[in-house]
C-alpha cells in the first residue's frame, strides 16, 4: 500500500517522457495537477485519468495513475462505465475542445446531466492542434485557419452554458498559467460528488497562440477578468451580485457563463444532487434486500418447467 | 414452480382442470391422433396474437411436445387496424417426435380479420383448416384490404376447411355479465380463439388461467373477463357443431434427454447466458446498451436482475453503450454490449480499441435485414463479414454463433469464455429468429456450467527485475496479457489505442514492433481453443456435406432429414465458432466431393471457406427476412446430389 502522507507531486510522474511542443499550455496544467493529486490523499492505484484524442488526451500517459488513452470524443462514456461499476475510484476525464463539444458532444451532455462522478477537465484552447490548426468549436467567428481560409462561419460554443443547459451540478473556469487558482478549482471539483465540468483556458502557442493573453498579461488581467468567489460580492453591468455557487436556480450561472468582458472566472456552480453511479449501486442492494442474492439455478428454472424421465 | 409434470404418452384431459363448468369432453365427438401440427394465429398488430402464441407455446411445452416457434410482426407498434402492413403472426410446431423448424406452412390459420386471412392465404396448403373471426369481415374492412366480395362466401376459400366463428360476439356474449364496457370485452377475443385452440388440440389449460391472474394482478376484473374468454372458447369448441374433432399430438418423450425442461426464447437464453458467465466467473456484470429492435429485450430481461449484481445502462447512443462497458472491464467486470446491425456499425471503433486495448468484451450483434435499417423485426445473417472485417486496421476478433434458441444460453459462456481467457472481444453473432423463437431447453444443472474464474494480475511483473509492470507481457499460452484493475498497489499502468511496444505498453512508433504487434494479436485470435467440428453423417459414405452456421441448422437439418429419407447420402455440419475456424475445418471440407453452403445472405461464409480453403463450396441463398423451410432445403440437396 502506499504511503499516502508521504506522496508528492514526483509519486504522480510516469516514466513516459512529455512530448507535447515546448511552450503549450497543456505543461502547466500537468505540473499543477501533478501538485494537486497528492492532496487529494487518495492511493495513486485508486486515481483513474480517462481520455479522448488530441493534444490533451496524451496526458495520462504522464501520470503515474491507472490511465486510458481512448478514442475521439469517448472518454466520458467510457468513463461512465468505469466509475459506475467501480464507485471506489476517483475518475478524471481528460478532454479538448474538439474533443468534448464536437466528436463527443453527445457524450459530454449525457454525462453531465447523468451526473456520473466524474470530474471533467476540458482544455479548451479554441483550435485543433494535433491535426495542425484547423478551427474548433470554440473558435471565434470569421476564424482564419487551414481548413477556413475566408474565416470560420459557425457560431462557437460557450462550453459552460452548454453544460449548464446540460443541467451539470458543477462548472468551472480556470486558466493554465494561474498555477494557484487553477489549483483551488481542481480541489473545489474533487470535493463535489457527481459530475465536475471545469473548462480551463489553455495556450496552444503554434496554433492559435495569444487566444487568452488579454487575460494573461498583468497590464489587461485585472479588468479583463471576474474572479469569482462564494459568498463575496461582483459587479457586472453596475448591478452588484453576492456569489453564491449553491444557487440551485442555475439563471445566474447561466448569465455568467456568457459573459466575457469581463471574463468570470472560478467556480460557477456547485449544486449536488445524487450520482448516477451512486443511486445505480444503491438499486443493486435494494434488488438484493427486496429478493434477496440471485440464485442462478431458480433464475433458469424460471416458473414453468416439466419433467421428462 | 408448477409442479413438475411427468411426461408420459397418456393425453391430458383439459376437462378436468376446469373447476367449474364445463366440465368433461363430450364422448359424441371424435378424436383424432396426429404426430405433429403447424399453427399460425394472425391479426391485427393490436390483437394479441404474440401473447396468443406465447400462451399457446407454454401450453404446449408444459404439455410436453417437442416445439419451434416463428413470431413474425410489422416493425410498426400499430400500423393502422385492419391493413396488410398491420398483420402480426406467430407460427407454433409441435409433434410427438423431435423438430426442427417451426414448419414450412400452417396446417391451421386463425385470422382475426380479412388482412391476417389475405396476408396469410398464399402460404396455406390446400386442405388446411381456417378459423376466421366472422365478425370482422364488414364491406369496409374487406375493402381496406382490396376485396370487392366477401371471401368466406364466394368460393375463395373453397380448399379449405373453413370455421366461421363470430369470435367478437361470442366474447362479448360470454362477458356480458361481468361490468366490463363492449369495447374492453372485444379485446377479450384472443383467449377465446386461445380457449377454443386449447380445446381443439388438447392442450392443458389452468397455466393460461394462472397466468392471466398474475398478468392482469393488479386490474382483477380484466383478468376474470379473460379467463370467462378463455373457458368460453373452450366450450365453444366442446358444444358447438362446427368443430366436431379434436386432436390429440402426444408427447415427445423420445425426442428428449433426461431433465427438467422448459420453454425459452432465443434473448432470454443469452440474457440468462450472459448472467451466468458473471456468476461463473466471479466477475460483476455491466451492460452498456441502447435500444435497437431485436436485441432490445436483452437490455429488458437483464435490468430485472439486479439482485445479481447485474448493472444495466441504457446509453445515449450505441457508441456510449459499448464504450462504457468497455470502461467497465476495465475496471474488472465482464462487459457486454448488445445490439444489432447498424448498431455494430456505430460501435466498430470502440471494438476496435478494445483489440488494441486487449480487454474482454463480448458484443452481441442480433442480426436482421439489412442493409442500414432494413428490415429490423425480421431475420438476416448478413453481419458475419462486418463481424469479420468491419474495422480499420488489422483487427481481428473471435466469432461464436448459436444454432437454436437454446444455444443462445451456451454461445453466450463460451463467447465470455473466450474473451476472459484471450483478454479481447468477442461477437456472438444471434438473429432475430433465435431471438424471438422459442423451444423447449433442457435447464442445465449448475455443476455442468463452465469454470469461468479469472486471476487478475496482483504483482509486478517486468522480466528485467525492476519491479514495474507491463501491461502487454503475454502469457506464452494463450498470448494473452495481465488483466490489472485499478485498485490494484503498484500495477499503476496507462493502456491506449496508440500502437504500443509489445510487453512495457509504451508508446511506439518502430516500424518492426508495429508489424510484430499485427502478427501478434491475430496469433492470439488464431490460436484460441475452439472444439473441433463434429459431422454427422449416418451413412459414412457421402459425397455431398451440407454446411451452415448461425439460426439456418433447423431447416438445414430437417431438409437434410428428408433427403436421406428419399435415400440420399449426405453428410451435415454446422459452425458455432467461425474465428477461428475449427481447426479441423479444412479435412473435414476436404473430405467431400461437394459442399453446399445455405445462408440468409449473400453467401459470406462460402466467400470465406473458398478464400481459407480453397474449396469450391456451393451457396445456397435466401435474404428474404424469413428463415429457410425445410421442403425449401430439401429440393436444393436433392437437386446437389443429382448434379
Amino acid at each position: 500500500m502506499t504511503d499516502l502522507l508521504k506522496l508528492t507531486a514526483k509519486d504522480f510522474k510516469s516514466d513516459q517522457e512529455v512530448r507535447w511542443c515546448p511552450g503549450c499550455g497543456d505543461y502547466a496544467i500537468l505540473a499543477a495537477v501533478q501538485g494537486f493529486l497528492p492532496e487529494l490523499g487518495i492511493a495513486r492505484e485508486n486515481i483513474v485519468f480517462v481520455s479522448g484524442i488530441g493534444c490533451s488526451s496524451r496526458f495520462p500517459y504522464y501520470l503515474n495513475t491507472y490511465g486510458m488513452h481512448s478514442i475521439h470524443g469517448r472518454a466520458p462514456a467510457i468513463a461512465t462505465g468505469l466509475a459506475s461499476s467501480r464507485p471506489d475510484l476517483s475518475v478524471w476525464v481528460i478532454t479538448g475542445d474538439g474533443d468534448a463539444l464536437s466528436i463527443g458532444g453527445n457524450h459530454l451532455i449525457h454525462a453531465l446531466r447523468r451526473n456520473v462522478n466524474l470530474k471533467i477537465l476540458l482544455f479548451n484552447n479554441r483550435i485543433y492542434g494535433l491535426t495542425k490548426g484547423q478551427y474548433s468549436p470554440t473558435s471565434e467567428p470569421g476564424k482564419i485557419t487551414k481548413s477556413t481560409p475566408m474565416g470560420s462561419l459557425d457560431e462557437p460554443f460557450r462550453p459552460l452554458s452548454l453544460a449548464l443547459g446540460a443541467e451539470a451540478g458543477f462548472v468551472a473556469r480556470t486558466i493554465d498559467s494561474d498555477r494557484k487558482h487553477l489549483t483551488s478549482v481542481l480541489r473545489a471539483a474533487a470535493e463535489h460528488q457527481g459530475t465536475a465540468l471545469v473548462e480551463i483556458y489553455q495556450n496552444c502557442n503554434i496554433f492559435n497562440d495569444g487566444a487568452f493573453e488579454v487575460l494573461k498579461d498583468p497590464e489587461t488581467r485585472d479588468s479583463a477578468l471576474l474572479r469569482l468567489e462564494h459568498g463575496q460580492p461582483y459587479t457586472v453591468n453596475g448591478e452588484e451580485h453576492v456569489h453564491d455557487v449553491t444557487d440551485p436556480d442555475p439563471t445566474r450561472a447561466f448569465a455568467l457563463s456568457r459573459l466575457s468582458e469581463p471574463t468570470p472566472i472560478g467556480v460557477l456552480r456547485a449544486v449536488e444532487r445524487p450520482s448516477y453511479d451512486r443511486q445505480l449501486n444503491a438499486q443493486l442492494e435494494q434488488a438484493v434486500t427486496e429478493r434477496g442474492e440471485g440464485d442462478l439455478g431458480a433464475l433458469l428454472s424460471g416458473s414453468d418447467t416439466w419433467m421428462v424421465r | 414452480m408448477r409442479e413438475a409434470h411427468v411426461v408420459t404418452s397418456r393425453v391430458e384431459e383439459p376437462g378436468s382442470t376446469f373447476d367449474e363448468s364445463p366440465g368433461q369432453r363430450s364422448p359424441a365427438k371424435g378424436v383424432r391422433r396426429l404426430d405433429r401440427v403447424v399453427i399460425r394465429f394472425a391479426g391485427d398488430s393490436g390483437d394479441g396474437m404474440q401473447l396468443t402464441g406465447d400462451r399457446f407455446t407454454s401450453e404446449t411445452a408444459g404439455f410436453g411436445n417437442d416445439l419451434s416457434t416463428l413470431p413474425n410482426f410489422p416493425a410498426e407498434i400499430r400500423a393502422p387496424a385492419g391493413t396488410l402492413p398491420g398483420v402480426s403472426s406467430f407460427q407454433l410446431h409441435f409433434a410427438d417426435h423431435d423438430i426442427l423448424t417451426p414448419g414450412d406452412a400452417p396446417d391451421v390459420l386463425v385470422a382475426m380479420n380479412p388482412a391476417a386471412l389475405k396476408a396469410n392465404l398464399a402460404d396455406l396448403p390446400r386442405g388446411a383448416e381456417i378459423i376466421v373471426n366472422t365478425d370482422e369481415f364488414t364491406k369496409r374492412a374487406l375493402s381496406k384490404v382490396g376485396w370487392q366480395a366477401d371471401p368466406l362466401d364466394d368460393g375463395t376459400l373453397q380448399e379449405y376447411r373453413v370455421h366461421p366463428v363470430a369470435l367478437t360476439t361470442l366474447t362479448v356474449e360470454a362477458l356480458k355479465e361481468t361490468s366490463l364496457a363492449r369495447k374492453d370485452a372485444e379485446r377479450a377475443k384472443n383467449m377465446f380463439a386461445l380457449g377454443l385452440l386449447s380445446w381443439m388440440y388438447h392442450r392443458p389449460t389452468e397455466g393460461t388461467e394462472t397466468f392471466l391472474r398474475s398478468k392482469f394482478a393488479k386490474k382483477p376484473d380484466i383478468a376474470e373477463a379473460n379467463v370467462l374468454a378463455f373457458r368460453a372458447g373452450w366450450n365453444y369448441g366442446e358444444t358447438t357443431e362446427s368443430f366436431a374433432v379434436s386432436y390429440e399430438v402426444a408427447p415427445a418423450a423420445k425426442a428428449f434427454t433426461p431433465g427438467r425442461y422448459r420453454n425459452i426464447s432465443g434473448n432470454l437464453a443469452l440474457a440468462y447466458g450472459l448472467i451466468a458467465a458473471s456468476k461463473q466467473s466471479g466477475l460483476s456484470l455491466f451492460l452498456g446498451s441502447y435500444p435497437i429492435t431485436p436485441a432490445s429485450d436483452i437490455l429488458h430481461e437483464l435490468s430485472k436482475h439486479k439482485n445479481f449484481g447485474v448493472r444495466t445502462f441504457q446509453a445515449e447512443d450505441e457508441i456510449a453503450g459499448i464504450g462504457a462497458a468497455l470502461g467497465a472491464a476495465f475496471g474488472g467486470a465482464l462487459g457486454v454490449t448488445t445490439t444489432s446491425g447498424p448498431g455494430i456499425a456505430l460501435k466498430s471503433e470502440t471494438i476496435g480499441l478494445a483489440v488494441s486495448l486487449e480487454l474482454p468484451l463480448v458484443v452481441v450483434d442480433i442480426q436482421r435485414g439489412g442493409p442500414s435499417t432494413g428490415l429490423p423485426t425480421k431475420t438476416e445473417q448478413a453481419d458475419l463479414l462486418q463481424a469479420m472485417f468491419g474495422r480499420n486496421g488489422e483487427a481481428p476478433v473471435p466469432i461464436v454463433a448459436p444454432a437454436s434458441p437454446g444455444e443462445c444460453f451456451t454461445m453466450a459462456l463460451e463467447a465470455a469464455r473466450i474473451a476472459l481467457t484471450y483478454r479481447t472481444p468477442v461477437f456472438l453473432l444471434s438473429d432475430g429468429y433465435l431471438a424471438n423463437g422459442s423451444e423447449p431447453w433442457r435447464v442445465p444443472e449448475l455443476s455442468e456450467l463452465p469454470d469461468l474464474r479469472v486471476e487478475f494480475a496482483t504483482e509486478p511483473n517486468a522480466p528485467d527485475g525492476s519491479g514495474d509492470f507491463w501491461p502487454y507481457l503475454r502469457d506464452p499460452e494463450t498470448l494473452a496479457r495481465p488483466w490489472a484493475v485499478p485498485g490494484t498497489p503498484g500495477l499503476e499502468h496507462r493502456v491506449g489505442g496508440i500502437e504500443k511496444q509489445d510487453g512495457t505498453g509504451n508508446i511506439s512508433y518502430d516500424p518492426a514492433n508495429h508489424d510484430h504487434m499485427v502478427r501478434t494479436r491475430q496469433a492470439k485470435i488464431d490460436g484460441i481453443a475452439v472444439p473441433d467440428l463434429t459431422v454427422d453423417d449416418p451413412s459414412g459414405d457421402a459425397d455431398l456435406l451440407v454446411l451452415g452456421w448461425g439460426s439456418t441448422f433447423g431447416p438445414i437439418a430437417a431438409g437434410v432429414r428428408r433427403a436421406r429419407a428419399a435415400g440420399g447420402k449426405v453428410a451435415q455440419a454446422h459452425l458455432r465458432h467461425l474465428n477461428p475456424f475449427p481447426a479441423n475445418l479444412g479435412e473435414v471440407l476436404g473430405r467431400y466431393e461437394r459442399v453446399l453452403v445455405p445462408e440468409m445472405n449473400l453467401g459470406q461464409l462460402a466467400m470465406l471457406l473458398r478464400a481459407r480453403y480453397l474449396v469450391d463450396a456451393r451457396s445456397f441463398t435466401q435474404v428474404s427476412g424469413m428463415p429457410f423451410k425445410a421442403a425449401q432445403l430439401a429440393a436444393v440437396i436433392s437437386e446437389a446430389l443429382d448434379d
